[in-house]
This record gives structure tokens, C-alpha cells and sequence, in this order.
């Protein structure tokens, strides 16, 4: 069971990587890893909603879809109750914890449209995920997320000082570094026993 | 008559979803393994916004602006789910193919973005023919894209056998990073070829040039505030 749930983990941060393998998040991946510490502190912020997102999402399909038969419901719900979320956090940290929110509260709104917190929610109830597995898997593709953008970010610091053809300049060299580190990332597949 | 031929001009060359704005990237970079595919989800989101529009254009005067973009939420949510469940009862393989990113369609930028900066400022025929306009470009751009990768990759157009039997077909196209590569190159010949596209400001300037009339733009602005100082 613990092998299993190590498994998860690394299997959503690695293996099946958010950004590279499943194409989640693209938007927030491509815009903001302009910069390095903007990419962090995204990076921080979406392991925080994810995490709990996912096991939100988790602990209302297990004891409050699921039994009344609102499976269909899914997508409506889940997408109201992460935006509800996102708004809540903020405000609590807004209260409680002004150094947090002043590192991740910008960042917090944006969230909302990532696709990658829906994405993984509806993940976990296709694949059948208990709480604790939800919350793991959630976890391990915000690690994911946050591992790729921060990695994006530093090849893009030093993309910056090439001469690179003119029709490559701006999206297309930052979609093709991508490839290269999706061509990467494929090296861990191998570790999926 | 003409303006609304102009939306559906608009739409699919002037301003392209995927390949002028750069909305919608994660449908396209996920389901173009296949050209049938691209045309599958380019039909749903189509069908998707199209419905979208029309509703929230008729209900643009009863909505209260502060209340908008929860409602224009709750309003896609729906749509999607039924046209989801539309999927599942009669093209299970489609349904099979596209997996979640049929209910992902809910947070595609595209939709949210053409409702905020369309649907709720025009008439019904206006917003549903800049649906279908945008709807088809997105449509055209994936199967593009989906079409390049599987003659790549997999020796196929269609389904229908391409390359002769000998050649390899170059397997890392259907893979995901075929799909950043095949976009890239894409992007890139539009840019040797002077069509102007907004993509640049995009990865220039955050989210803010490209993403303008996406429903986060104001808290994407907020976050390039941040990045300058």
C-alpha cells in the first residue's frame, strides 16, 4: 500500500508530468515562466490549490455526488466549488497570513482558469482514487507542474542571450525547448514498474 | 448580411484562435495525434460555443455584471456536460479518444474569452456566426496540426494508409513531444511568411497581450505588474 501511494506521487510529478505529458496548463506554462521568481511563486501557489482542490473534490464526490447518483454532475460542480475555493483561500490568507498571500495572492485568481486543477480532479474520480490517493496524486502533479515551469524558466534565461533565426524568435523556440524536455521527461517512463 | 460573413472571416483567418491568438493550447497540443481526432474536438467545442454565445448574448441584458463570469461559467458547465453525455451515447469511440479533455472543454480560454469580449456586447445572430467562425478556425487548426502529426508519425492521413510500407513512419511525432515540435514548426513557417501573428506577445509580455479577452486577464495583468518590478 505505501509502495502504491510512493508510486502516485511519483508518477504524477515525473512520468505522467501535467505540463509535458498531458498537456495541462499550457496557458500559465508558456506566460509566466518568462520570468524566474514569478515561476516559483506560481509554482508555490498551484501546489497549494491543487492539494487541496483535490481532496475537496475527492471528499464531495465520495459522500455527496456519488451517493445521489450526481456522477453527470461532475464537471459543473467541481468547477464551481474550485473557483468558491481559490476565492476562500485567498481571503484566509489575506487574514491570517499576510506573508504567504503576499508571495502567491496574485497568483491565486489565475488558478482558477488553470486547467490543470480540473484536470486533475476529474483524473482522480476516472481513476477511482480513494481520499488519500487523491490527495497524493493532486500533490505530485502540482510538484510536477512547479518542476517544469521552474526548468522552463531557467532555459529561457539563457535562451535570451542567443541569436536565434528570426522566424523561431518568441513562441515557437519556448514550444520547441518544451519538446526537448518532453523528449526528456519520456526518459522517466522507465521507472513505471 | 455582410458583417455576418465577416465574423465567420474573422474567425478562422483573422483572428485565429490557436494559431493568431493562442487560446485553446491544451486541447490542441493534446488530441492532434490524429486528424480525425483534431475534427472531433474542433466539432465539440464548436457546437460548445456556439450554444454558449447564443445563450449568453440572449441573456447579456438580465445578467448582473458583477455576478458575469460565475454565471457564464455555470452556463458552459452545462453545456458541456450535455454535450459530453451526447458524445458517450452515440461516438463511444470519439469519447474513448478525447477522454478528459471533453470536460476540459469548460475551462478552454476560448469560450470564457469570446463571451466576455463578444457574446455579451452583440445580438444573437451576431455572437452565434462568431461562434461558428471561431469554432471553425480552432476546427481547422487542429486537424492541421493532427493531420501533420499523423502523417508523421504514424504513416496515415485519416486512417487511410499514406506512406508505403517500407518507409518508418517517425514514431516521436504521436508522442507528446511531437506535439510542441509540430505547433513550434507551424508558428514558425507562419512567421517566415509575414503573417502577422499576436503569439509573440504571449511569451514577450506574460499574459496579458495575448490573452486579453480571456476571463483572467485582469488577474493575469496583475501578476505582469509584478514580473516588471
Amino acid at each position: 500500500m505505501n509502495g502504491s501511494l510512493i508510486m502516485i506521487v511519483i508518477g504524477s510529478a515525473l512520468i505522467n508530468n501535467v505540463v509535458l505529458n498531458q498537456f495541462l496548463g499550457i496557458c500559465s506554462f508558456l506566460g509566466v515562466s518568462k520570468q524566474m521568481k514569478a515561476s516559483a511563486s506560481l509554482g508555490g501557489a498551484v501546489i497549494f490549490v491543487i492539494t487541496i482542490a483535490s481532496a475537496v473534490a475527492s471528499l464531495l464526490y465520495d459522500y455527496v455526488l456519488a451517493p445521489l447518483g450526481l456522477d453527470y454532475m461532475k464537471t459543473i460542480v467541481f468547477i464551481l466549488v474550485i473557483a468558491a475555493l481559490v476565492q476562500i483561500v485567498e481571503m484566509f490568507l489575506k487574514k491570517k497570513s499576510p506573508a504567504i498571500y503576499k508571495a502567491l495572492g496574485i497568483y491565486l485568481p489565475l488558478i482558477t482558469t488553470n486547467c490543470a486543477v480540473l484536470g486533475v480532479a476529474l483524473t482522480n474520480v476516472q481513476d477511482g482514487y480513494n481520499f488519500a490517493q487523491s490527495v497524493l496524486s493532486g500533490f505530485g502533479t502540482a510538484v510536477g507542474y512547479t518542476l517544469a515551469i521552474i526548468l522552463l524558466a531557467s532555459i529561457r534565461t539563457r535562451i535570451r542571450e542567443e541569436d536565434i533565426p528570426a522566424p523561431l524568435r518568441g513562441a515557437p523556440i519556448v514550444l520547441i525547448s518544451a519538446a526537448l524536455m518532453s523528449i526528456a521527461f519520456m526518459g522517466f517512463s522507465g521507472l513505471s514498474f | 448580411m455582410k458583417k455576418y460573413f465577416e465574423r465567420l472571416y474573422n474567425g478562422i483567418v483573422k483572428e485565429n484562435p490557436t494559431l493568431i491568438l493562442m487560446l485553446g493550447m491544451c486541447p490542441t497540443l493534446a488530441v492532434s495525434t490524429r486528424a480525425m481526432n483534431g475534427i472531433g474536438m474542433g466539432l465539440s467545442t464548436t457546437a460548445v460555443l456556439i450554444l454558449s454565445n447564443l445563450v449568453i448574448s440572449l441573456l447579456r441584458k438580465a445578467i448582473p455584471d458583477q455576478v458575469r463570469l460565475p454565471s457564464y461559467i455555470v452556463i458552459v458547465a452545462s453545456l458541456v456536460t450535455v454535450t459530453e453525455l451526447l458524445i458517450e451515447a452515440y461516438l463511444p469511440s470519439l469519447y474513448e479518444a478525447l477522454g478528459i479533455y471533453i470536460p476540459l472543454i469548460v475551462v478552454n480560454c476560448i469560450i470564457l474569452g469570446r463571451a466576455e469580449a463578444y457574446a455579451n456586447k452583440h445580438t444573437p445572430m451576431l455572437s452565434v456566426m462568431d461562434g461558428l467562425g471561431m469554432g471553425i478556425g480552432f476546427t481547422l487548426a487542429l486537424t492541421l496540426a493532427g493531420l501533420i502529426r499523423e502523417i508523421l508519425g504514424n504513416g496515415t492521413a485519416f486512417g487511410a494508409q499514406l506512406l508505403p510500407q517500407g518507409i518508418d513512419p517517425i514514431g516521436i511525432f504521436v508522442q507528446p513531444p511531437g506535439a510542441f515540435l509540430v505547433i513550434a514548426l507551424i508558428i514558425a513557417v507562419m512567421n517566415a511568411i509575414g503573417i502577422k501573428s499576436r503569439q509573440r506577445k504571449l511569451v514577450e509580455e506574460g499574459c496579458s497581450g495575448a490573452c486579453a479577452g480571456c476571463a483572467s486577464a485582469a488577474s493575469c495583468d496583475k501578476a505582469g505588474e509584478v514580473n516588471g518590478k
